[in-house]
């Protein structure tokens, strides 16, 4: 009607599809999580520590977790009770949780002495957190699969804690059949969420550098320096 | 059926459990606490394999 002028398309806009969902998605995954960054090539001389493995030890852990309960789950207990190699693969998951647990532990102690929330990394040391404990929860409804006097044990010492807190109806410790698939779907589904985020946060801002290397970290650097060439050390 | 009964009883055991005086543990938790300690320290000093050769 007017002869107001539109304005030009955004370039952007017209050529990448930023005006969908799907577009909107696409521009943040590739602005936040570049491939150079999920899959680096190279990490800092720092990384070269054995302070820096345990990490990845839990995250190793954890696959041997995942893939013997998945065998675990589909013979079902008949199965890993009695026969032979039931057992070693029962034993295998247990074990699996012991040196996932160890190697988690071990992680954290070393996280915490290095202050690894520098340089905006808070939320990867909260999903850390957030692991543990829903890999405590986890674990305990594993201990009640036993099925023998110490799993009965811990089910009605827990059950009394557990109705206390009110989640008793919900989350009921003496059901075998309901914390069976509490401990074969929801929660492995939540750890397993839990820790691909935590590693995508990792990647995201670069593993924290030891409290004397701070300065050759980019993202502690913009926070606390101005320094404009330090950049060329990070990847050295 | 006598595994059964071989794995049922082998799981009646109540452990070995450590007291010093007000304090009780039960050996593996014991085990397993010093373990994690000992690699806590292991991974401080013990230098990592090919680290030098980095850049």
């Amino acid at each position: 009607m007017s002869s107001v002028k539109e304005p030009a398309p955004d370039a952007e806009e017209a050529g990448t599809g930023a005006y969908t969902w799907t577009g909107k998605s696409r521009r943040w995954f590739l602005k936040h999580l570049p491939p150079d960054k999920l899959l680096p090539e190279d990490q800092p001389s720092y990384v070269a520590s054995w302070a820096y493995v345990f990490g990845m030890g839990a995250v190793a852990g954890l696959i041997f977790i995942i893939a013997s309960g998945v065998v675990l789950s589909l013979n079902g207990p008949q199965w890993y009770h009695v026969s032979s190699l039931g057992h070693f693969v029962n034993s295998v998951h247990l074990w699996s949780v012991e040196l996932f647990f160890m190697f988690m532990v071990v992680h954290l102690w070393i996280k915490f002495w290095m202050a690894a929330w520098r340089g905006g990394r808070v939320l990867t040391w909260i999903t850390g957190m957030v692991a543990f404990l829903v890999s405590v929860v986890t674990a305990f409804t594993g201990y009640l699969l036993q099925t023998n006097f110490d799993s009965q044990w811990i089910a009605f010492q827990a059950k009394d804690a557990l109705n206390a807190a009110g989640v008793g109806a919900w989350f009921n410790v003496a059901n075998l059949g309901q914390i069976f698939m509490w401990h074969i779907t929801l929660l492995p589904l939540a750890v397993g969420a839990v820790v691909v985020l935590h590693v995508l946060l990792v990647r995201s801002h670069g593993v924290v550098p030891p409290l004397d290397a701070a300065e050759t970290d980019a993202q502690l650097r913009e926070t606390t320096t101005s320094e404009p060439d330090a950049e060329a050390n990070h990847h050295d | 059926m006598g595994g059964l009964v071989s794995a049922t009883s082998s799981s009646i055991s109540p452990g070995i459990y450590l007291g010093w005086g007000d304090f009780t543990i039960q050996a593996g938790n014991l085990i397993v606490i010093i373990v994690m300690l000992v690699l806590f320290g292991l991974a401080l000093v013990l230098p990592f394999p090919g680290g030098k050769g980095r850049k």
